[in-house]
């Protein structure tokens, strides 16, 4: 597939499949989006290396999403933008069914700290290294991971139990 | 933290009996006070605010740590309001998650349809019409400005004065109007569709936004006559919760608190939609990063925000305002009522819905009242999205939150919160 890259998106490609060439796996356009897709334990040195060479300094966005039925289920997905060139790329990883687990990137943009605390609140994705690592939406003591496709849209009945309505008889 | 037995957990040295009573009496109000044991005067402590309490703006619950009046620590929590709206999204047609997003910022329904509407419109390539387009730039900026008066007169509230907020919501009332007369609802319109908008402007929708856009400047003049040099509102706003630039960009913040703090990063200018790069329009920003500077960018977005109207009521083409393909949008009310063929594309519209191609990603970002409001769509060819995830700016800015209120004083803390502007059911998504 052709791609159709601006010269700045480019550059970036080519740097990353320079330096990174044993985790650089795959390049892809969707309807106007560049994707470029990475071995998972090299995505703090490539997010590292995009802050600093190629000025994605504002991480817009980071989320998981769920492939089910595929061999390596759980994909996170960072939206990164420099807002020196007007560029947004997406970098993504895929991590595996069994105990998916990912290097926090807290320490590059602090803005992650949220987003891998509900990207663990809704997929069950571990990061390590996160400074404060709690679920973010459902509470602690809840042990499932709703956004996971197999998660009844319904709920689980009584997976947790609801507070008292009567203060008075507590 | 528990709310109740405040009484076992704390031990008073000084006036022992006073201090029980007022614990006791504490207990059963919303804020909870927890001491630490070895603080003989008291002055440390954590307070509870929330999850419910008038200036959270919605259910939001903020732990301080506090040492006097001085906040040494703040954590927020959310997902009080959590309703899994992203969950429903897969679940549900794109046309039949529209209504959801009317809910989610509920002060600017208009933005958020829009924002849907452009993510499918973006990955099953669907045409739109030009005055489609302009129909929604005006809706989009009424909904700003309808966003940034719900704010406006809550802050100022936070700041003390009440008789503001009437005046905004005067005006609100005239923006409620309007959208009643352009979609038939006063408060959750959803009048945007897949493929255009609901139904074409009337003429007394016209005639209102004409009359809109001619009286509220002077309105505007008028709130920054009344607050620009107001003694109390100045400094209870100046160096107030104040973030820097290389902080804001670093934590994450968005819309007008990120341009408050020097960045320019507006949508409509990164990647315009609709036709934004048609009209001519400023994008505010300060650079103090207090919450003087985001009330200025708020209230010049307004002053944009008619600007950009105007240019729309003058260039507002003639036309369809919806694609005329049935397999794409819905077909008019007309069609559906008077021929089989309308009522059947009508039923498959709701019930399978438009159909992006197998393995499309797409993200498409627009710039809602609060900042960068986008969504991402994955699809499996259905017409049901495989994953829409919703990247909202109240959460992002809310991060920001957590880090602006450490070092600031407790009273301004209410403050800080209206000026960040969170809305929760965004939030909490």
């Amino acid at each position: 597939m052709d791609l159709e890259l601006s010269d700045t998106l480019k550059k970036v490609i080519d740097g990353l499949s320079d330096q990174f060439s044993d985790s650089f796996i795959e390049v892809y356009q969707s309807t106007g989006d560049t994707f470029v897709r990475v071995e998972a334990d090299a995505v703090v040195d490539i997010c590292k290396y995009l802050k600093s060479t190629h000025h994605f300094i504002y991480l817009n966005d980071l989320f998981g999403t769920d492939r089910f039925t595929s061999e390596e289920r759980f994909e996170v997905v960072y939206n990164l933008i420099s807002l020196r060139d007007r560029e947004r790329l997406f970098l993504k990883v895929r991590l595996p069914e069994e105990d998916p687990r990912l290097e926090s990137v807290a320490d590059i943009w602090k803005s992650a700290s949220w987003m891998e605390r509900e990207v663990y609140d809704m997929f069950g994705v571990h990061f390590d290294n996160h400074p404060d690592f709690r679920r973010i939406f459902m509470p602690e003591d809840y042990e499932y991971h709703p956004m996971r496709k197999e998660f009844p849209l319904l709920g689980i009945p009584g997976s947790i139990e609801l507070p008292s309505t009567t203060p008075d008889t507590e | 933290m528990k709310t109740k037995n405040i009484s076992d957990q704390v031990d008073p040295k000084f006036f022992k009996e006073h201090q029980k009573k007022l614990y006791q009496s504490l207990e059963d109000k919303h804020t909870t006070i927890e001491m630490q044991d070895d603080d003989p005067l008291n002055t440390e402590m954590v307070l509870n605010m929330g999850p419910q309490h008038p200036a959270t703006h919605g259910v939001l619950r903020l732990i301080l740590q506090l040492n006097g009046e001085l906040i040494q620590k703040a954590k927020v929590d959310i997902g009080y309001l959590h309703r899994g709206v992203e969950k429903i999204a897969e679940n549900k047609t794109y046309q039949e998650f529209m209504p959801y997003t009317d809910r989610m910022d509920y002060l600017s329904p208009y933005s958020n349809n829009v924002a849907l509407c452009t993510a499918v419109e973006k990955i099953a390539d669907v045409e739109v019409p030009e005055r489609a387009h302009y129909i929604r730039m005006i809706g989009c900026e009424l909904a700003r400005i309808s966003s940034h008066l719900l704010w406006l007169g809550t802050m100022v509230m936070d700041a003390g004065a009440v008789s503001f907020f009437i005046w905004t919501f005067r005006e609100r009332e005239k923006l409620y109007d309007i959208f009643d007369h352009i979609g038939g609802h006063r408060f959750t319109i959803s009048h945007a569709r897949i493929g255009g908008v609901a139904n074409d402007l009337t003429d007394d929708a016209m005639s209102l936004i004409k009359e809109f856009v001619n009286d509220f400047p002077q309105e505007l003049e008028d709130f920054h006559n009344l607050l620009d040099r107001n003694r109390i509102f100045f400094d209870r706003n100046r160096e107030v919760g104040v973030l820097t630039p290389e902080r804001a960009l670093e934590i994450g913040a968005t819309g007008p608190t990120l341009r408050a703090s020097g960045y320019a990063y507006d949508i409509r200018d990164f990647a315009p939609y609709a036709r934004y790069d048609d009209v001519d329009f400023e994008i505010p920003t300060r650079m103090e990063g207090d919450n003087l500077a985001r009330y200025y960018v708020r209230m010049e977005e307004m002053q944009q925000s008619i600007r950009i109207i105007q240019q729309c009521l003058d260039k507002l083409p003639k036309g369809p305002v919806r694609t005329d393909n049935a397999k794409q949008a819905y077909p008019s009310k007309d069609e559906v009522y008077y021929s089989m063929e309308g009522m059947i594309h009508d039923f498959m519209m709701t019930d399978i819905g438009i159909c992006p191609p197998e393995g499309a990603e797409s993200y498409h970002a627009v710039e809602g009242p609060k900042g960068e409001l986008g969504y991402f769509i994955q699809s499996d060819g259905t017409g049901h999205p495989w994953r829409l995830k919703i990247n909202s700016p109240s959460f992002k800015n809310l991060q920001a939150l957590e880090d602006m209120l450490d070092g600031e004083m407790v009273a301004d803390t209410v403050v800080i919160i209206g000026g960040v502007d969170p809305v929760m059911g965004e939030a909490d998504k």
